[in-house]
């Protein structure tokens, strides 16, 4: 079947293409050239003045694993205020902050949104991160494995392994987990709270292990290049939420040493200690850091007002701020010798001066960073807000008067400790395109995804123009999934199964001799119960994955 | 003849994976590492091959044809049981949406103890991972921890090596409320647990008097529930002195009413260590036959744990009221779907209600069901995935035989397919 999407207004930053009115054609799910001679159009949609971008995909949201299934039963209230009825196509199930699992598809995708990651996988838990992304509908999905607080890896620092044994384990348990990235939360800090530690800076040491989150920042940064894999080591940072990290997060950036690196949810690791309050914005001393060092990229992790639940690795400064629990009920866990979870539900408040400077420096990251293609949109779903707040947040980065409105009427302390009302800049299409599309495509090494030349998976979003960018991206005229229509007017009509996106690093097959004595010893599975085939993904036949090439693989 | 080396157990909870079982044609036999709990299990004969519709043996294709007959036009299906791996379950669920059902796993009554703690006021809990390298002190409230799982303390306490306890024998257990049925939880250098025994439904004022103690409160009495203030005094000095003091409760021991009360009181009092400089952490135990599992795939499907419905097609989730006998005993539910792949024991309750059973092979009753189905065990007759009791890891099922019976999900899918269609037409 040949598909005709005519006359749409098209941004597609990975092509270069910044709003050019252009035809795309569809055949067997791809994207392809307008086809020569006398050709039969079976489908056409007369796009005349709408917006075509590609798919969005959301680069950090926590959308599949155990501390997400804590937060969805820690949380009966939030469920019943939007419960979510089944129809002909769709099945039940619950939205607001933590969305069960078919509801999560059918809301991103009605946002337009084709791919998330899932940034937070334990090696001991993703298999159940795996199996309820499998049970989300119509997105592509995929995870970032988390090592740097697992005994393995410390006792190997300890033992001072070379970085090639290192990289052995952390491409071994890329195969192992079917990960498509590394991430590190609150380096080593995870496995010092098991050890009654309550705060790790950079460069404290481990009281059992006596290695730094520095080293382990180093070593995992070291083995994601060297390995080649695209996604740059996706790192959860030190001292998360104190005022003052601002410091730790521009030391973590210099101590780099010019590695890639990715620092996610930066808006909390941002923080000054200035003001009668003692808390200020670090965003500007951030942003130069990341404009000045181009091995850098970030998301921004925005918080915005209202109920959600905070769901992390880090039961480190989970555990510190349990205080704060907004309803008083919180979970953490140490978890298998391997890594931990905490889950707070949080409140945003806007006449909180904390919180509405919270949602000040997250805007006064956007605006200040100046290359769109190393900063990415998010709110660390559901840690900020939830992943159906985005088109409002598109509207603050796009319409100054807007966004300035709302600054008006936060906490007045607050408004005084933020640049923000002062920064002209407003986002244009094709910069949102670019954080929310070819960038995120970019970053994570997607093959044939986030742009619309020929060759390209045909997952595509068609927009009315509108000049309130919240009404305009919340609901997308058309959103195609590989090719087959899934969303009208904002409704899904009709839904299938997206592919689970990995890399396959190469590792000495020998590296299984020490992990598996350490299995037998330590650990409370045999090590090759621990491993995931490819067929738990793939037997019910739903899932697929799909192997994405490796920095240096001849395409 | 075949033996499997390193075969996982979905019936003990703990998450057992070093099991031996030699398959001769489709009869199992455990080799190594068996215990009271998985040998029986494992080794559970087939005796019925064939689905029965009204008693009569009939193709899979008539009994799923009937089952779903049977599920049209109903005003509240019922689904009980639940045991079964993560595919039946994510199949179960399909179906109950489409047909309106009430979800209900047959442990629920026991995990609802934890569940409304946790809803409540949350908790800070560990895994056994942990507890193995770890732990030095072991508190065991009201439970039979070696009865419940045999090979726990062998597994998990008495390990040889731990990475962070220096001589495993040492670690310090104690016993309050039930006292242990045998000696696994004696030390291999002989070192007894020390056992503060109280009746079980004493257990609320025991450990209230424990968490006060915990905090410093003054204690006027002397005696609480028959074991001296003193005692407790001790075992709370040991839980704040630990390096890592590790508690344990089985939920559904503890059989009294709001027993959701005492698993609240302990977690919040191992919250109150932890804000007080040490480390302690809980470790709810469960697991079995597919009760984490049923939970975990209700979890993220809908938002909710089992006991939830769809009768207003969206999940509705209530621990007390969307109860299998209840709605049976109250004569909203009509018709019951009872799935339980892991226990020929665990049969429905009596009802006059038409009566859909997917069972394990072997499963007898006193009244036979309109639909009987014997389905395979996850583990034993396909492959699967079953949650062990922390919740975090689940583990991979093995296929260990060909036994030509279908799983849940094959049977409930079919179920649901043939519903849809007759919505359709």
């Amino acid at each position: 079947m040949l598909i005709r999407l005519t006359g749409g207004v098209v941004y597609d930053p990975a092509s270069g293409i910044d709003g050019q009115q252009q035809d795309i054609y569809i055949q067997d799910g791809r994207i392809v050239n307008k086809p020569t001679g006398d050709f039969l159009i079976d489908k056409e949609y007369d796009l005349k003045g709408k917006v075509v971008m590609s798919g969005a995909i959301d680069m950090h949201t926590h959308i599949g694993g155990g501390k997400g299934n804590i937060a969805r039963t820690l949380l009966p209230e939030d469920h019943r205020q939007d419960p979510v009825a089944s129809t002909h196509i769709c099945r039940s199930g619950c939205g607001h902050a933590m969305p069960s699992t078919f509801v999560t598809g059918y809301r991103y995708a009605e946002m337009g949104y084709t791919a998330g990651f899932e940034p937070a996988v334990l090696p001991i838990n993703a298999r159940q991160a795996h199996m309820e992304m499998g049970d989300i509908p119509i997105l592509d999905k995929g995870g970032y494995v988390m090592l740097g607080s697992d005994d393995y890896l410390l006792r190997m620092l300890t033992a001072k392994k070379d970085q090639k044994a290192i990289n052995d384990y952390v491409a071994w348990t890329m195969h192992s987990a079917k990960a498509i990235g590394v991430k590190v939360v609150n380096p080593g800090g995870i496995n010092a709270f098991k050890f009654n530690q309550r705060k790790l800076d950079l460069d404290e040491q481990n009281s059992h292990y006596g290695v730094t989150p520095r080293e382990i920042l180093k070593v995992l940064a070291t083995a994601v290049k060297e390995l080649g894999v695209s996604h740059p080591l996706h790192v959860h940072g030190c001292n998360l939420g104190v005022p003052g990290n601002v410091q730790t997060t521009l030391d973590t950036i210099q101590g780099i040493g010019g590695l890639p690196m990715h620092l996610t949810h930066i808006q909390f690791h941002s923080y000054g200690t200035e003001g009668d309050f003692k808390f200020s914005s670090g965003a500007a001393q951030i942003a130069e850091a990341v404009n000045n060092n181009k091995n850098i990229t970030i998301d921004v992790g925005q918080i915005l007002f209202g109920q959600t639940v905070t769901a992390s690795g880090d039961n480190m400064r989970q555990h510190a701020n349990h205080k704060l629990a907004s309803p008083n009920k919180w979970v953490t866990m140490d978890i298998e010798c391997d890594a931990g979870c905490g889950v707070i539900p949080f409140k945003y408040k806007d006449q909180s001066f904390v919180n509405a400077l919270q949602w000040a420096i997250g805007l006064e990251t956007f605006l200040l960073v100046n290359d769109p293609w190393r900063i990415f949109l998010t709110t660390d779903h559901p840690n900020g807000a939830p992943f159906t707040s985005y088109p409002h947040l598109i509207r603050l980065l796009m319409d100054r008067t807007f966004r300035n409105d709302v600054l008006a009427t936060l906490h007045p302390e607050a408004q005084k400790m933020t640049t923000l009302a002062s920064i002209e800049r407003e986002y244009t299409l094709q910069e949102i395109a670019i954080m929310t599309r070819a960038g995120a495509a970019k970053l994570i090494g997607l093959k044939d995804r986030g742009g619309l030349s020929a060759g390209n998976w045909a997952d595509i979003t068609v927009y009315t123009d509108n000049a309130d960018r919240q009404k305009m991206f919340e609901k997308p005229d058309y959103v195609f999934k590989d090719g087959q229509l899934v969303v009208v007017d904002g409704k899904v009509v009709s839904t299938k199964w997206g592919t689970t996106h990995v890399v396959k690093p190469d590792f000495d097959p020998s590296v299984e001799k020490g992990l598996k004595d350490y299995f037998d010893r330590y650990l409370t599975m045999k090590l090759g119960n621990f491993k995931i085939s490819d067929d738990e993904i793939t037997e019910d036949g739903r899932g697929s994955i799909t192997v994405h090439p490796l920095n240096g693989d001849v395409a | 003849m075949t033996e499997f080396t390193e075969v996982p157990s979905p019936f003990c909870g703990i998450g057992t994976d070093d099991l031996t079982i030699r398959v001769d044609g489709v009869s199992l036999k455990v080799i190594e590492n068996g215990c009271a709990v998985n040998t029986p299990a494992f080794e559970q004969a087939i005796t019925d091959t064939s689905a029965r519709v009204d008693g009569k043996e009939v193709s899979l294709e008539v009994a799923v044809a009937k089952a779903a007959e049977l599920l049209k036009n109903t005003n509240l299906p019922v689904i009980g049981g639940c045991a079964t791996d993560v595919n039946g379950m994510r199949a179960l669920l399909a179906l109950a949406d489409r047909s309106g059902a009430v979800v209900d796993n047959i442990n629920f009554a026991g995990a609802r103890n934890n569940f409304l703690a946790l809803q409540d006021s949350g908790w800070m809990n560990t895994t056994l991972a942990e507890v193995k390298n770890r732990c030095d002190v072991l508190l065991v409230v009201g439970t039979d921890l070696e009865d419940f799982a045999p090979r726990f303390f062998e597994r998990y306490l008495w390990n040889k090596e731990a990475m962070f306890v220096q001589d495993t024998s040492a670690r310090d257990v104690i016993y309050l409320g039930k006292a242990p049925s045998g000696n696994a939880s004696t030390s291999p250098n002989g070192k007894k647990p020390l056992v503060l025994e109280a009746a079980t439904q004493d257990l609320p004022e025991v450990i209230a008097v424990l968490r006060a103690l915990v905090k410093g409160q003054p204690i006027r009495a002397s005696v609480v529930a028959g074991i001296s203030v003193a005692d407790l005094e001790i075992v709370a000095e040991k839980l704040k002195s630990a390096a890592y003091g590790v508690v344990t409760w089985a939920a559904g021991a503890l059989a009294y009413r709001q027993a959701e009360l005492t698993v609240q009181t302990l977690s919040e009092l191992i919250k109150d260590i932890n804000d007080r400089g040490a480390r302690c952490s809980g470790l709810p135990l469960a697991g079995k036959e597919g009760d984490q599992t049923a939970n975990q795939v209700c979890g993220w499907t809908t938002g909710y744990p089992t006991r939830t419905r769809f009768s207003r097609g969206y999940p509705e989730y209530d621990p007390f009221l969307n109860d299998t006998n209840l709605l049976i005993n109250s004569g909203e539910a009509d018709v019951l779907v009872w799935v339980h792949a892991f226990n020929t024991n665990a049969v429905p309750p009596a009802t006059s209600l038409p009566l859909i059973v997917l069972g394990r092979s072997g499963m007898t009753f006193s009244k036979e069901p309109d639909v009987f189905i014997p389905v395979g065990t996850p583990g034993i007759d396909h492959a699967g995935h079953a949650y062990r009791m922390d919740n975090v890891v689940a583990i991979r099922l093995k296929k260990l035989r060909d036994s030509g019976l279908p799983s849940t999900a094959d049977v409930l899918n079919a179920i649901e397919h043939a519903l849809r269609e007759e919505t359709v037409c």
